[in-house]
C-alpha cells in the first residue's frame, strides 16, 4: 500500500496511527515506533481529507485550494512531496485504488 | 482475586492503590524488599496480582541490555540484562527471575504499572510531585532538570510524593483536572520514597533553570510533546502506544501546563500554591 510514486493516488490514514488536534496542530503517533510527527495546517487539511476514497489532486481542490489561497498545481506539488514522506513512515497508505481499510479517525474527540 | 496470604515470605506492596503481592523463598530478600517500599507495605491488602520472584546467582539473567516488553498470546514477557519476568494478568499471577537486589523488581513493578495505567488514561511521569494546600503539584523533566534540587527546596508545608517518578490517574471526585497524583516509592537522588498518599492535581510544571524564577505559558501541542517525552513506557504494543498518546492528549487539554523557570534557591516554592 505504500507507493508514494503513483499518480495522483488514493490516499488513507493508516489504522496503525493516533491523532489528535491540539491548538491547531494535529499531532500523529506512529503506533509501530512511537515516532511523533505534527503537521503544520495545510498537511493537517489533506491528512483530514485522505479518507481513502479521494484521489489527492481532489482532496487538496477541496480541502487545501479554497482555505490556503494557492494554485492547485503548486498545492498538489507540494502534497506529493508530504504524502511521500508520510507513506515512508506508514503514516498515510497510497494506492491507486480506493483504500477500504479501516481508517482511524480524523482525530480524536 | 488471588489473596495475598499472610505467610512470612509474601509481602504486598501497594502503589497508587494497586496491591501486588510479591513472594519470595528468602526471608532476607523479603527484609530488603519490606525496607525498599516502607510505607507503601500494606499487609492488610488483597493484592490484584501475585508475583513468584525466583532469586538466582547474580549475572547476566538476559541479553537485553535496554528493557524490552512484549506481549504474546495473553502474556507478557519484561525482560533486562538484570532480570526475566512473565506476567498473566487474566490469571493475576507471574514470575520474576532475579537476583537478590531491589532495582529489578523496582523496574519489573514499574512496568506493571505502566501497563495497568495504560488502560485507565494514566501513567507513569519523569517528575517529582508534592502535594500543598491539599493540590498535586507535578515538575516534569529529564535527568538534570531539577526534580531533585526543587524537591529539597521544598518548604515544610509540603509533602513530596516522589522526587522522580509520578504516578497519574484520572479521578474525577475531588479533581478539578480530572486528575489525581499518588506518591511512590520510586526515588531519585534523593534517595527517599516519597509519602504514600493522593492528591487532585492542579497543575503540571515543566523544569527549566534560569537566571530568575518565573513562569511561561507552553502551546498545547509543544506540552503535548514534552510530556509524551517524559511519559515512562516500555512496551511494543500499538494498541497501548495508542493509549498513551490519546492519554497525554487528554491530560495536556485539561490540566494547567506551564513551564517553570527557577534558580535554585527556595523562593521558587512562592509561586507553587
Amino acid at each position: 500500500m505504500k507507493n508514494p510514486s503513483i499518480n495522483n493516488p488514493y490516499i488513507a490514514r493508516s489504522p496503525m496511527v493516533a491523532a489528535r488536534l491540539l491548538g491547531g496542530e494535529m499531532m500523529i503517533m506512529s503506533a509501530v515506533d512511537s515516532t511523533l510527527f505534527s503537521l503544520n495546517e495545510v498537511a493537517t487539511a489533506i491528512w483530514q481529507g485522505a479518507d481513502g476514497a479521494t484521489r489527492l489532486e481532489e482532496i487538496v481542490r477541496q480541502h487545501v485550494c479554497p482555505e490556503f489561497d494557492v494554485e492547485p498545481a503548486l498545492a498538489t506539488e507540494d502534497a506529493e512531496g508530504f504524502v511521500a514522506e508520510l507513506a515512508a513512515h506508514g503514516v498515510l497508505l497510497v494506492s491507486d485504488q480506493p483504500i477500504s481499510a479501516p481508517a482511524p479517525p480524523r482525530e480524536s474527540p | 482475586m488471588p489473596a495475598c496470604l499472610t505467610e512470612t515470605y509474601s509481602v504486598a506492596i501497594e502503589i497508587g492503590g494497586l496491591p501486588v503481592c510479591l513472594r519470595t523463598d528468602s526471608p532476607a530478600f523479603l527484609r530488603l524488599l519490606e525496607e525498599r517500599y516502607a510505607g507503601f507495605v500494606n499487609p492488610s491488602a488483597r493484592p490484584e496480582f501475585e508475583f513468584e520472584v525466583d532469586l538466582v546467582p547474580r549475572g547476566k539473567i538476559s541479553e537485553e541490555d535496554d528493557v524490552r516488553v512484549r506481549f504474546d498470546s495473553g502474556t507478557w514477557s519484561f525482560e533486562r540484562g538484570d532480570f526475566r519476568a512473565e506476567w498473566l494478568p487474566a490469571l493475576r499471577r507471574g514470575r520474576i527471575r532475579q537476583w537478590a537486589n531491589p532495582y529489578s523488581i523496582d523496574a519489573v513493578l514499574r512496568i506493571v504499572h505502566t501497563l495497568l495505567l495504560a488502560r485507565q488514561g494514566g501513567f507513569l511521569l519523569h517528575a517529582a510531585s508534592a502535594v500543598r494546600n491539599g493540590r498535586a503539584f507535578l515538575f516534569s523533566g529529564r535527568s538534570g532538570a531539577g526534580k531533585t534540587t526543587l524537591s529539597r527546596l521544598a518548604p515544610p508545608d509540603v509533602t513530596l510524593l516522589t522526587d522522580e517518578i509520578s504516578y497519574v490517574r484520572p479521578q474525577s471526585e475531588g479533581a478539578a483536572s480530572g486528575y489525581r497524583a499518588f506518591g511512590t516509592p520510586f526515588a531519585g537522588e534523593l534517595a527517599r520514597v516519597g509519602e504514600n498518599l493522593s492528591a487532585p492535581v492542579a497543575a503540571l510544571y515543566f523544569l527549566a533553570q534560569g537566571p530568575e524564577n518565573r513562569l511561561e505559558p507552553v502551546p498545547a501541542a509543544e506540552a503535548a510533546r514534552t510530556l509524551l517525552e517524559n511519559i515512562l513506557f516500555f512496551a511494543e504494543d500499538p494498541e497501548l502506544v495508542k493509549l498513551v498518546f490519546q492519554s497525554a492528549c487528554e491530560f495536556v487539554s485539561k490540566v494547567p501546563l506551564h513551564r517553570l523557570v527557577f534558580l535554585p534557591d527556595s523562593r521558587v516554592w512562592e509561586m507553587i500554591r
